[in-house]
């Protein structure tokens, strides 16, 4: 009981130094949302090639994005966290008795809540371009969006915490990013690639994610794809915050 | 919250710890054994890279030992490190607020994830804020405190849950003469005041002189010394007399090396510089001698040693000196 009360502690305390900074949490926001002005209308014409899935292009590229958001939002938050070992903060929390899981579930669920406020912000200016999907659908995708958030913002601070370094992290994150967008089919369905590729694609556990989250914006409620993308997404979580908890409790900050 | 006399705060055995570097292994503590009674104020004394700092962050908790075994505040390190961290307070060498956090919320946050309920907490961090001198800094941002107000707020947050130990790491390390004797009389009012066993590290030897009831020597991960300041600077290096005898002072020094209670006689620019076990009554027959001899002596001086002769004694380097590579690989490491 006592971690929930110290977890509440350090997430309105890293809610409140975000706040003071709110600056990066809105520039966050922008990159979704210039895809969707300026990359979407472009995927109109492709709803009519083979192997395009079904739904509007709004529906295909708008879960897409927002998992894109849930990646790119949360898998940098680490940044931050070296700051705070830097200032000795850390250091100075890790040698109370407050549970390690809470000093690490505070900061992801202060990262998971910015995320939604982006992701809800990002459905509502979509449904302003002319996304359709029922109201289940929407609840289900934050779900998802949120135990994304959850697993890349503890697996980020987890890799922040054992390199210490702004430039190692970024090095590694980058070149774990990228492939990882790629074969993602975020930006383009990849019912849409050579077979090779798409079998590439199946080893990448965020492309089931992005699959699930297309099913539950259209309304396939029954569909296997949504299933397996919302246990992959909640795999991920338990397995970010296993290696973050794990971290925190072995890892001299 | 004073512990009962005679208590032993820090008891620890064969403390040991090597880090795993790319160069291959560093023995940063290469096993320590001392104990720490309720109620002093214990100085760790070494250059950098001694292992000062790696002997408290296991103590603390914060790095796990290699070998060997500590009861610290009464809870066992390895079986109980929860305990020991409700029972001890830890003020790190390098800062522990985040610059854009107010004095409050970083006090009151520390309060409570030490179990006090939030009416308490904001009491307490008043409390240790009139303590500290930092009264009416409640509501500023960290960044904009000097460099002695935020050294003397990271004291407050190691005190802030009213500790039976509380461990220091370098306290006055960057700080203004001024800040500094400032710092060490609220040091001494923990101990005074609120019988707080105080154990910190620094490389400053005027600080341990000041004011440490007991000082442990450490070089090269081992302890070297221990004692109170004077004993040491008694037992090792002895008072240091000082003859001017112009230009016979070869020969002066051949005779003075030979006479019985002299430790040690060196010759620097005119002067022979004699080592003995008490200045005040080594000197008259040293003098006697030279007279003997017919060396004039234009003047003499009795010197007491300082703590870092002590420590150029004991460890053949001085305080002052660069650390050893290894030394400084390993703070890179930890």
């Amino acid at each position: 009981m006592s971690t929930w009360r110290e977890t509440g502690l350090i997430f309105r305390q890293q809610l409140r130094l975000m706040l003071r900074e709110p600056v990066w949490a809105v520039l966050g926001i922008i990159q979704p949302l210039l895809y969707l002005a300026l990359f979407g209308p472009l995927l109109k014409p492709l709803t009519q090639a083979p192997g395009f899935p079904p739904g509007s292009s709004w529906s295909v590229f708008v879960p897409g994005l927002l998992i894109q958001l849930a990646m790119f939002g949360t898998l940098f938050v680490g940044f931050g966290l070296i700051g705070e070992v830097r200032f000795g903060v850390v250091e100075r929390m890790r040698v109370t008795p407050a549970s390690r899981l809470a000093l690490l579930a505070g900061r992801v669920l202060r990262d998971v809540l910015v995320l939604l406020s982006q992701a809800v912000l990002l459905v509502a200016i979509a449904s302003a371009f002319g996304l359709r999907a029922p109201p289940a659908g929407l609840v289900l995708v934050l779900a998802i969006v949120a135990l994304l958030g959850v697993a890349l913002s503890s697996f980020s601070y987890a890799v922040a915490l054992k390199l210490k370094s702004e430039d190692a992290l970024a090095q590694l994150l980058n070149s774990l990013a990228v492939p990882l967008l790629l074969l993602s089919g975020i930006l383009l369905p990849m019912s849409l690639a050579p077979r090779w590729l798409y079998l590439l694609s199946r080893a990448n556990p965020f492309s089931h994610v992005v699959d699930g989250a297309r099913a539950a914006v259209r309304g396939d409620f029954g569909s296997d794809s949504l299933l397996v993308g919302f246990v992959s997404a909640l795999a991920l979580a338990v397995a970010g915050v296993a290696v973050g908890t794990r971290t925190f409790h072995r890892e001299s900050a | 919250m004073a512990g009962e006399a005679n208590q032993r705060m820090v008891e620890a055995r064969g403390l040991a710890r090597t880090f795993q570097t790319r160069g291959g292994p560093v023995q940063a503590v290469a096993g320590v054994d001392f104990s720490i009674m309720a109620g002093e104020i214990v100085g760790f004394l070494g250059p950098n890279g001694a292992g000062k700092s790696t002997t408290q962050r296991m103590l603390s908790t914060l790095l796990a030992p290699t070998a060997g075994e500590a009861v610290v505040a009464g809870c066992d390190l390895r079986r109980d490190p929860v305990g020991v961290r409700r029972k001890i307070g830890y003020v790190a060498q390098g800062g522990m607020t985040n610059p854009r956090a107010l004095v409050d919320e970083e006090l009151v946050l520390q309060a409570r994830l030490y179990g006090l309920p939030a009416g308490e907490a904001a009491r307490r961090a008043a409390q240790m804020r009139a303590r500290l001198d930092l009264a009416d800094l409640g509501a500023r941002e960290v960044k904009t405190l000097s460099g002695g107000q935020k050294r003397r707020l990271d004291i407050a947050l190691g005190l802030i849950h009213a500790p039976g130990l509380v461990f220091l790491d370098e306290p006055s390390t960057g700080l203004d003469p001024q800040s500094r004797s400032n710092l060490w009389r609220h040091i001494r009012g923990l101990r005074d005041e609120l019988g707080t066993t105080v154990f910190l590290t620094t490389h400053y030897l005027d600080e341990a002189d000041a004011l440490c009831d007991r000082i442990l020597i450490i070089d090269h991960g081992k302890i070297v010394a221990e004692g109170t300041p004077d004993a040491l600077k008694r037992r090792i290096a002895g008072d240091l007399v000082v003859f001017s005898v112009g230009g016979e002072a070869s020969r002066a020094r051949g005779l003075l090396a030979r006479q019985p209670g002299v430790r040690e006689a060196g010759e620097h620019d005119g002067t022979v510089r004699v080592t003995v076990e008490r200045g005040e009554e080594g000197a008259l027959p040293l003098m006697r001698a030279l007279d003997a001899a017919q060396i004039p002596v234009a003047s003499m001086q009795i010197a007491r040693p300082t703590l870092d002769d002590v420590f150029l004694t004991l460890t053949g380097h001085s305080l002052r000196d660069e650390p050893a590579q290894g030394a400084r690989q390993h703070r890179g490491a930890s």
